[in-house]
């Protein structure tokens, strides 16, 4: 009796064992069917269900788009899975995209990675331009091509462009007695980088005590990059970084202005930074339209209505992002339909007026949706031409899959030291040392 | 269990004999041979049993330690980029011998083995004072005690953010408070020493409490009456803590110093967070990225998962090296004792 219970709870135990062995390690074999926001099963009760997978706060959801699409589709519904920080976000999604499982229908993809995403994944994603009703012309040439592949497919469709303009407090320069019309300041540097540094040089000799002209060096280099043509890779993909003239002299403006003290001793998003913002400590920051939500983050209410947007020295880009499909998704069909609904120049104006993000569609230029469009910092100033103007302006850059650890070495590991009393060499030294580096496989 | 024979009622047989065991050569060889079978099985279970209770950890402990440990070695001999795992170049052990002239590499080991000191000696020195005053007969003892161990139980993210806060350049409570004794501020982020001993505040922070209790525990096992001879023979307080405490201590003290070397090997959440912008690169000039730091950034940021693997397998062989040193150490002291 007695043995026979014992082989029982024996088996019992050994079932147990071996199925939850079993299961955490099928647990992290391919659960990519299976699995997903929990959610994004193809069909519950008769409906489909779109996931989408998204980092930060992209605004679809804010803005009713969601509501609207399953509206006009009654079979449709839309499960959006956001992830806080790009940082968390885009490793995952790599990892999902090489081993081509675990993807949702819709995943986004910031400007930042889609380099890297068209040179390496593109046989993993959709061809967004043989879509049915996705139309080349609608967007602005930029950045169509920043997701198309060298043979021609366009992986990802374009949602929100950044444009960069130049954010200043009215209050800060009137005080430097600098003009506060938008439309003179930008004369004041129209056309060249350096004129903008010049600028930061006679603010400081009436500067307000305790008050930078600029935020930070790396926003600053990030804003002269932005508008160059080449800056990292050349057109036939190679690393060109370090013998880039371009990229040299926007190295040495910054540290020269971090050297005369224009720029403050910051990084950008650091808490030190976003104190600064609060206690009016800078007269000037490179500004896409995003950045002014930021600004109005960590701004103390009195501060509202005193910045203006003027136009930056040079047209330029910076941050946006694309929608992919990926293949393996369940819903590969109607994703496509729902991303080139989602991605119409409609859309994007009522995009930008909940969010601020700008429309990478130039038809949306003239709607008044973003001609009369304000902002709570930049009190009754049409803030849409000057944006428009820059998107318009910026240069059909060359991108390049490893753009991020470039610019971010340039930023964190360079120009950075030059405000710490490092020389403009020692700094650029420590930088491409840093880069090196990393690209080095 | 239902289909036993001995209990189930018997089939009938020839319906007037009731069913009890006849003593007929063909059943007694058939009980014989039940018995047998049981006997087997008995000895079966009592020898593999307990592999099959085991083997749960075991069987995990493959597929998420073993598999990675060879996987990641064998990745380490080959260039593999994160973005195309599958598609391995071998390259022999260039991965190995590039890093004898990484400056990065052995700069993070040297900020490693600072940070680990840094944090580590202070760390152990007070929790040996505090676990001797919590030693004292005190009022609230367990409150005390349990407030040693408040930030263990922290999450490390968070303790991380907060202590970022309050090492603030600009705005941060420390540079607050030596501004209001006289003393310049301190770029707590970017400059050398003073970021490093900002990360093992935050490290000190969080392990002094749990090392603590380890030796109040330890403490509270000497006999009584060790003291009061010591104090008979007019041994002050001082003297009874370095001749009978300590001595009684040193298994603990060495269980903590090698817990706590392991532990600073590994450190890679405090310098990730304490300057959350620049994250794997431990600040501008690297002045605080340690072997951990810098391996997750040339796996997940460079994404260079062969460098990343030649790193990890080396800073294991290192960690063997210093488990060796811990070993010899440890005998020679118990054979000295």
């Amino acid at each position: 009796m007695r043995a026979r219970i014992r082989t029982a709870r024996k088996a019992m135990v050994l079932a147990a064992a071996a199925s939850l062995g079993a299961g955490l390690l099928a647990g992290c074999a391919d659960d990519g069917k299976s699995d997903g926001s929990g959610s994004s099963d193809g069909d519950s009760g008769g409906k489909t269900t779109i996931s989408v997978g998204l980092f930060g706060t992209m605004g679809f959801k804010e803005a009713g788009l969601y509501a609207e699409y399953e509206k006009l589709n009654p079979k449709i519904k839309i499960a959006e899975n956001s992830v806080q920080r790009n940082e968390n976000y885009y490793p995952a999604l790599l990892n999902h995209l090489t081993t081509n499982s675990g993807l949702l229908d819709v995943q986004a993809v910031e400007v930042a990675n889609i380099a890297e995403v068209t040179a390496t994944q593109a046989d993993k994603l959709e061809d967004m331009s043989k879509a049915p009703g996705v139309d080349k012309s609608k967007w602005l040439d930029w950045k169509w091509q920043q997701a198309t592949t060298k043979d021609g497919k366009t992986i990802g469709l374009g949602t929100d462009v950044g444009p960069m303009a130049i954010c200043y407090r009215t209050d800060l320069f009137k005080q430097a007695g600098l003009p506060t019309d938008p439309a003179e300041v930008g004369k004041l540097w129209a056309g060249d980088w350096a004129k903008l540094v010049k600028v930061g040089e006679r603010y400081k000799s009436k500067a307000p005590k305790g008050t930078f002209f600029m935020d930070s060096p790396g926003g600053l280099i990030q804003a002269v990059l932005g508008s160059e043509k080449e800056k990292f890779y050349n057109s036939s993909g190679e690393v060109i970084y370090k013998t880039n003239p371009a990229v040299k002299a926007a190295f040495d403006l910054t540290a020269d202005a971090a050297k005369k003290g224009l720029v403050q001793s910051q990084t950008q998003f650091q808490p030190g930074w976003n104190s600064s913002i609060a206690n009016n400590k800078f007269a000037a920051i490179a500004c896409p339209p995003w950045m002014l939500g930021t600004i109005k983050g960590y701004s103390k209410p009195d501060a509202a209505g005193k910045w203006a947007v003027a136009v930056a020295p040079k047209g330029g880009n910076w941050g946006g992002t694309f929608l992919t499909v990926p293949k393996s998704g369940k819903n590969v069909k109607e994703a496509q339909k729902f991303v080139t609904w989602l991605t119409a120049p409609e859309q994007q104006a009522k995009l930008f007026k909940v969010q601020a993000s700008f429309p990478s569609a130039p038809s949306t230029y003239t709607m008044p949706e973003v001609t009369g469009a304000t902002n709570e910092m930049t009190g009754d100033q049409k803030i849409g031409p000057v944006f428009a103007e820059a998107a318009k302006a910026a240069p059909e850059q060359v991108i390049g899959p490893k753009d991020q650890i470039i610019m971010q070495g340039l930023t964190d590991n360079g120009v950075i030291l030059a405000t710490k009393g490092k020389s403009a060499k020692e700094a650029w030294d420590s930088a491409t040392k840093t880069i090196d580096n990393k690209l080095d496989q | 269990m239902a289909t036993r024979h001995d209990t189930a009622a018997p089939p009938a047989e020839g319906g007037a004999a009731p069913g009890r065991p006849s003593a007929d050569p063909v059943s007694l060889e058939k009980e014989r041979r039940r018995r047998d079978r049981l006997s087997r099985r008995w000895q079966r279970d009592i020898r593999w049993s307990p592999y099959a209770f085991v083997s749960p950890f075991f069987l995990l402990f493959v597929a998420f330690g073993l598999f990675p440990l060879i996987y990641t070695g064998w990745a380490s001999l080959h260039q593999v980029e994160l973005t195309a795992p599958t598609d391995m170049n071998w390259v022999g052990l260039r991965n190995y011998t590039r890093i004898f002239d990484d400056d990065f590499f052995w700069n993070a080991a040297k900020n490693t083995l600072t940070i680990g000191i840094i944090s580590t000696v202070p760390q152990l020195l007070m929790a040996m004072g505090m676990a001797h005053i919590l030693n004292y007969k005190l009022r609230a003892s367990t409150f005390f005690r349990v407030a040693m161990l408040a930030p263990y139980a922290t999450s490390i993210a968070a303790a991380s953010l907060v202590f970022v806060l309050l090492f603030g350049r600009d705005y941060g409570m420390i540079n607050w408070a030596l501004d209001t004794v006289g003393i310049n501020p301190v770029d707590w982020q970017n400059d050398k020493w003073p970021s490093q001993i900002a990360v093992s505040t935050i490290i000190i922070w969080r392990w002094t409490g749990y090392n603590t209790l380890i030796y109040l525990a330890a403490m509270q096992a000497i006999p009584q009456d060790l003291y009061e001879s010591a104090a008979l023979d007019g041994a002050n307080r001082w003297q009874q803590f370095i001749h009978v405490t300590l001595p009684a201590l040193r298994p603990t003290i060495l269980f903590t110093v090698v817990v706590s070397t392991i532990g600073a090997s590994q450190v890679f959440g405090e310098p990730l967070l304490f300057d959350a912008n620049k994250g794997t690169s431990g600040g501008a000039e690297h002045q605080f990225q340690t072997l951990g730091l810098y391996l997750y950034e040339q796996g997940w940021v460079a994404q260079h998962l062969g460098r990343a693997s030649a790193i990890a397998w080396t800073m294991f062989l290192i960690l063997i090296v210093i488990g060796i040193v811990n070993y010899v150490i440890s005998r020679r002291l118990r054979a000295s004792s």
